[in-house]
């Protein structure tokens, strides 16, 4: 079981790591994203420290939707896709492994990156750390229930913004947990809470989501 | 099997239910109407004021049916999708096709009378608490369901890929149900419950299940006609389809 996911995850990674430049822009879309909002809204430190949390999760959640076509979509144009489906290894951990190689490509990345970014929204240290656990504990959620997506638009006319129409909605709590850990932080009410609902929705998310998406693999190829 | 009273796995095929929708419809919306003139004429002449909310409450008539309908049809189509994926019969994602935009519009509906109930007593046509939103949300996930059906083109991918988002998506009826008791902000309590008396007057609550009745036969009679037009649709090659507008030309 860990040698399929293994082996599935590294592959995945090896073909990631030959085209760095997905990577990249991806995480130039969330800094660009985190950018445009000052500029929007206005320079104000104190309303800026306000949003902080909501516009940096959101940018994080537009990024990783962004990159979900890349799940599965070079899989199925070369047909590498259609042997993994018949592969004797369940395709629930075939799509474990490709999820985890997602979040090591696109959450990792950005988790890392948001607290860069929270400096310059003025926020706190105790507040950027649980900004950083926060989307560390919620991005694996998001490559899960984005997989699903990703899996039932293969192959169809205008994939990516379907994409956007059936994982937004299901990304909501999430988002809701994710960027109400941050506000509690630095209102100083203590984010535990909110952390553990994260949790419980990533563990669920993770869990339960690649069986849904081998479903959904299976229903695209045939 | 046949020693059965009926055997319902006759009408799982598209040629024998055809003519039964056909029967039922005109009963369901009958139906529909009379209890919707007896709801109305309840909750419009019948009912007293509300002491503190003046006549503005009586929109909960079609308020709260609404999101029932809007809660229920979803998990009607999660089951119609469950089924279809079980035991690959066509009629069942055409089944849950149909329901689409009646909970859709039910969803619309719930959300539009919530505001112009919100306004006079809230004070605001929004608030961004968490049953609304999870209507909202609801409201997308109906979207999201009918978006992707429409863009796939081969009927029996269409039915499965939605049937596997619309089981994703039942996850979502139980947040909304729990959400008021889990973020506790603006939003009245469930003011019907099944384990202690309703806090409303008893004419009020016989109105409210009037036209809860009305919307059930009216979605009843509404997604049977649709599933009867996406029958013709998708079996316009067959035999039986050719006879029955045969005989509909004739008549």
């Amino acid at each position: 079981m860990i040698t399929t996911i293994g082996a599935i995850t590294a592959r995945d990674l090896k073909l990631a790591m030959r085209r760095q430049a997905d990577i990249v822009s991806v995480l130039f879309f969330f800094i660009i994203v985190a950018s445009l909002f000052p500029l929007g809204i206005g320079p104000e430190p104190q309303l800026l420290k306000k949003l902080a949390p909501g516009v940096l999760w959101v940018g994080a959640l537009l990024a990783t939707m962004l990159s979900l076509p890349r799940l599965f979509a070079d899989d199925y144009r070369d047909g590498t896709l259609e042997q993994l489906v018949l592969a004797p290894q369940p395709l629930g951990l075939t799509v474990i492994g490709k999820v985890l190689a997602h979040w090591l490509v696109s959450g990792l990345p950005l988790a890392l990156l948001a607290p860069v970014l929270g400096i310059q929204f003025d926020l706190e240290t105790d507040a950027l750390l649980i900004l950083t656990v926060s989307l560390l504990i919620g991005t694996p959620a998001l490559s899960g229930i984005g997989a699903i997506g990703a899996a039932l638009t293969l192959g169809l006319r205008g994939g990516g913004v379907l994409v956007s129409l059936l994982v937004l909605p299901l990304y909501i709590p999430v988002l809701i947990f994710g960027a109400g850990a941050v506000d509690a932080t630095v209102t100083g009410m203590g984010a535990e809470a909110h952390l553990s609902i994260l949790g419980a929705l990533a563990i669920g998310g993770v869990f339960f989501a690649p069986w849904a998406t081998a479903a959904a693999l299976r229903i695209s190829l045939e | 099997m046949n020693n059965r009273l009926i055997n319902w796995f006759k009408y799982a095929s598209p040629q024998s239910f055809y003519p039964v929708a056909g029967k039922m419809i005109p009963w369901f919306a009958a139906l529909a109407v009379l209890f919707g003139i007896a709801g109305l004429w309840i909750g419009m002449a019948v009912a007293p004021t509300d002491f503190q909310q003046g006549e503005g409450y009586r929109i909960i008539f079609i308020h709260v049916p609404a999101s029932w309908m809007s809660m229920f049809i979803y998990l009607v189509m999660a089951f119609w999708a469950a089924l279809g994926l079980a035991y690959n019969t066509r009629l069942s994602g055409m089944m849950a096709q149909a329901l689409a935009p009646t909970g859709a519009l039910m969803a619309f509906l719930s959300l539009w009378t919530g505001a112009l109930w919100g306004k006079p007593m809230w004070g605001t046509w929004w608030v961004w608490d968490a049953r609304l939103t999870s209507e909202l949300i609801l409201l997308f996930l109906y979207i999201g369901f009918i978006a992707l059906q429409a863009s796939i083109d081969d009927p029996r991918r269409a039915d499965k890929a939605g049937a596997v988002l619309a089981l994703v998506g039942v996850v979502n009826i139980p947040i909304i149900y729990f959400s008021v008791k889990w973020w506790n902000t603006l939003h009245q309590g469930a003011s019907v419950s099944l384990n202690k008396a309703p806090s409303m007057a008893s004419l009020m609550l016989w109105g409210m299940l009037l036209m809860a009745l009305c919307f059930w036969m009216y979605s009843i009679a509404v997604a049977l006609h649709r599933v009867r037009t996406i029958m013709l649709e998708r079996e316009r090659g067959t035999e039986w389809v050719k006879d029955v507008l045969q005989q509909e030309a004739a008549k």
